[in-house]
């Protein structure tokens, strides 16, 4: 050990808060270590990654002969439901984990340094978002493997991307919370599928809304993700934006401003 | 020191640790039930005890990470409660569970560590490296936790600890689970670390590591301190050494302990599983007087040793009762907190 003593704790001019730069730091920091962890456990990348090649493939070639007539005239169709399907799926891992890593030893050295407390929630939300990226990027590669050749063209390609990693991100808040407040990480995941099922199956992602029940119907018109299905089908199609992405984009943020404050605020309590 | 905080009270400057009635409930159980400690800067403080005696929930209110249910404590002068920013910038705390990132490697750990305690990217590397080396843990440095053995995780542990180079160091059991050899190289790492002006205040189950290393110590049972003092002045109370029996016959137990406590004029305990009386020995001499009454009441013995002081006795002595009394209370309900 080096000989360079220490200097005493007494006398130090120390602050009792922390400054919104090291906030920011801190949770680039914590961030990058989310990341460092994937990439030394790859196979957590496997819902990203092979889901939406699975997917893909199945319900195409599933679904394509008898809602389109053929696989493709119903790409445009189910890509964007695939791509919404999978990648707001992804967004449950975020709850998931965090619950394990709040049980994990580690936490308490966070919990024990003179960072900011709401950086290990902010990098986790944050290092997510890369799965996003990727479980995007996969869906439409797929798809263009497949043989879909969007309308709107790449730049448009580029914004629904976007726009679905957006609401990803928005809703993983919601699992997040969750995570923070259940006891178990199985639990999670479980409360989790049960919440996200229903959304994602009873929406327009798959199939055309009017061979659905009246009653369906008005539910798969009310549900969020149906509107963003349809907006990453204008974007992606069409090219064009209409109310169905002002819907979505009004959505994401009000999830936000929901669940963001009560879960910083569980969270806060629970460390 | 310096001269900048006037408003310090001077009286108070030679405290590192200053706690007062502090208290833990879990449900109804008070794990921590009014814990009084004063600890100097500079010094080693040795808090012993148990298991389930309330060793870590006293650390982990001395250190930000749970909070009491009453009385206070101040580190360096500052409120564990209202400056815990503070707080934080002054220690290091070692848990008794490691605390590294078990899917990352070694160096991976103390980087992002490093990071979040400001320091730069090179930085944070040189001083990744600086550690790993002191800690004898540079070729393991690229491996994954995963395959560190018990004794690599705890040093990896305590030089997490040691990057900001924090003026109180916070080590719970730094050296259970570790094989002599292990521990005999904690021991002095913890030294070399007072020597450069850090004050340490651990955690131990054995008297002999509290003896090698505190000043200080303050032995815990069921949530309270139930003695205080420097090492000599806690072994004079429980005397240097004692005498351990068993008979031949299981029969003559209550017989011989009996005439133990009478010849020697101590209390003595027996743990039946070995069937074996065990007393404090304050004078050797009387010994033979204790083989002379017990061949006069023609009680053989089937052996006989006299050992120093352990852990049960330094309990029996100041609690008048055994350590296994404590575990059996307990032992449930850690069970329980391990598995939430
Ligand atoms: N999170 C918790 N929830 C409920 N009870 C707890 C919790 N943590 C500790 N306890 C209880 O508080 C008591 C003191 O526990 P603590 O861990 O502080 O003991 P310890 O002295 O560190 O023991 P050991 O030597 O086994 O580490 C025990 O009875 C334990 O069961
Ligand atoms: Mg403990």
């Amino acid at each position: 050990m080096k000989t360079t003593s220490i200097k005493p704790g007494f006398g130090r001019q120390l602050k009792n808060s922390t400054s919104l730069g090291q906030t920011i730091r801190n949770s680039l920091t914590m961030a990058y270590r989310g990341l460092l962890k994937i990439k030394r456990t790859p196979e957590q990348l496997f819902d990203v990654t092979l889901q939406p090649i699975i997917f893909t493939l199945m319900f195409t070639y599933i679904f394509g002969g008898a809602i389109s007539g053929d696989v493709q005239s119903y790409l445009p169709v189910i890509i964007p439901g695939i791509l919404v399907q999978t990648v707001i799926t992804t967004s449950i891992v975020t709850g998931v984990q965090l619950r394990e890593d709040m049980d994990k030893g580690v936490f308490d050295r966070f919990k024990s340094l003179p960072i900011a407390r709401i950086a290990p929630l902010a990098g986790a939300l944050l290092a997510d978002t890369v799965r996003y990226t990727i479980a995007t990027t996969l869906t439409f590669s797929m798809g263009y493997v497949m043989g879909y050749r969007p309308e709107g063209g790449l730049g448009y390609v580029a914004l629904a991307a976007l726009l679905v990693i957006f609401c990803s991100w928005s809703m993983s808040w919601i699992f997040a919370f969750f995570g923070v407040i259940a006891r178990t990480a199985s639990s999670v995941q479980g409360i989790s599928m049960l919440v996200l099922f229903p959304l994602t199956f009873l929406s327009n992602a798959f199939v055309p809304v009017d061979t659905m029940p009246n009653w369906l119907q008005w539910f798969v018109d009310m549900n969020p993700i149906s509107h963003l299905v349809s907006a990453v089908r204008d974007l992606t199609n069409t090219g064009s934006a209409g109310w169905d992405l002002t819907i979505s984009l009004i959505g994401a943020l009000v999830i936000v401003a929901i669940f963001a404050p009560i879960t910083v605020r569980a969270y806060m309590r629970r460390t | 020191m310096s001269k900048k905080h006037n408003n310090i009270d001077q009286g108070k400057r030679e405290w590192a640790v200053e706690a007062r009635g502090l208290v833990k409930m879990f449900g109804n159980h008070r794990a921590v039930d009014g814990v009084d400690l004063n600890v100097r800067a500079g010094s080693i403080y040795g808090v012993l005890g148990p298991n389930g005696a309330g060793k870590t929930t006293t650390i982990r209110m001395l250190a930000t990470l749970l909070r009491a249910d009453g009385g206070s404590a101040k580190i360096f002068g500052h409120d564990v409660v209202k400056e815990s920013q503070i707080v934080r910038q002054l220690i290091g705390v070692t848990g008794q569970y490691a605390s590294v990132d078990e899917s990352l490697s070694a160096t991976e750990n103390l980087v992002i560590f490093s990071r979040l305690l400001g320091l730069g990217r090179a930085e944070s590397k040189r001083k990744a490296e600086e550690l790993l080396e002191e800690f004898g843990l540079t070729e393991a440095a690229k491996r994954p936790l995963k395959n560190f053995s018990g004794g690599m995780r705890r040093r990896l542990d305590l030089a997490a600890s040691l990057i900001a180079q924090p003026p109180l160091i916070f080590l719970d059991e730094p050296t259970t689970g570790l094989d002599p050899r292990t521990r005999a190289q904690m021991w002095e790492t913890i030294r070399r670390l007072v020597n450069t002006g850090s004050t340490v205040l651990l955690t131990t189950q054995y008297l002999e590591e509290a003896d090698q290393l505190a000043d200080r110590i303050a032995v815990i049972d069921r949530g309270r301190v139930v003695a205080e003092g420097t090492v000599d002045e806690l072994k004079a109370s429980v005397g240097t050494s004692s005498l351990h029996l068993s008979v031949q016959e299981a029969g003559d137990m209550a017989e011989a302990r009996k005439i133990v406590e009478q010849v020697l004029q101590v209390q003595s305990s027996i743990s039946s599983e070995a069937g074996k009386i065990t007393a404090p020995m304050a004078n050797a001499d009387l010994v033979t007087d204790l083989l002379i009454a017990l061949r006069g009441q023609g009680i053989g013995l089937s052996e006989m040793s006299v050992q120093k002081p352990t852990l049960d006795e330094v309990f029996l002595t100041i609690t008048g009762h055994g350590v296994t009394d404590a575990e059996q209370t307990t032992a449930h309900k850690s069970k329980q907190s391990e598995e939430a």
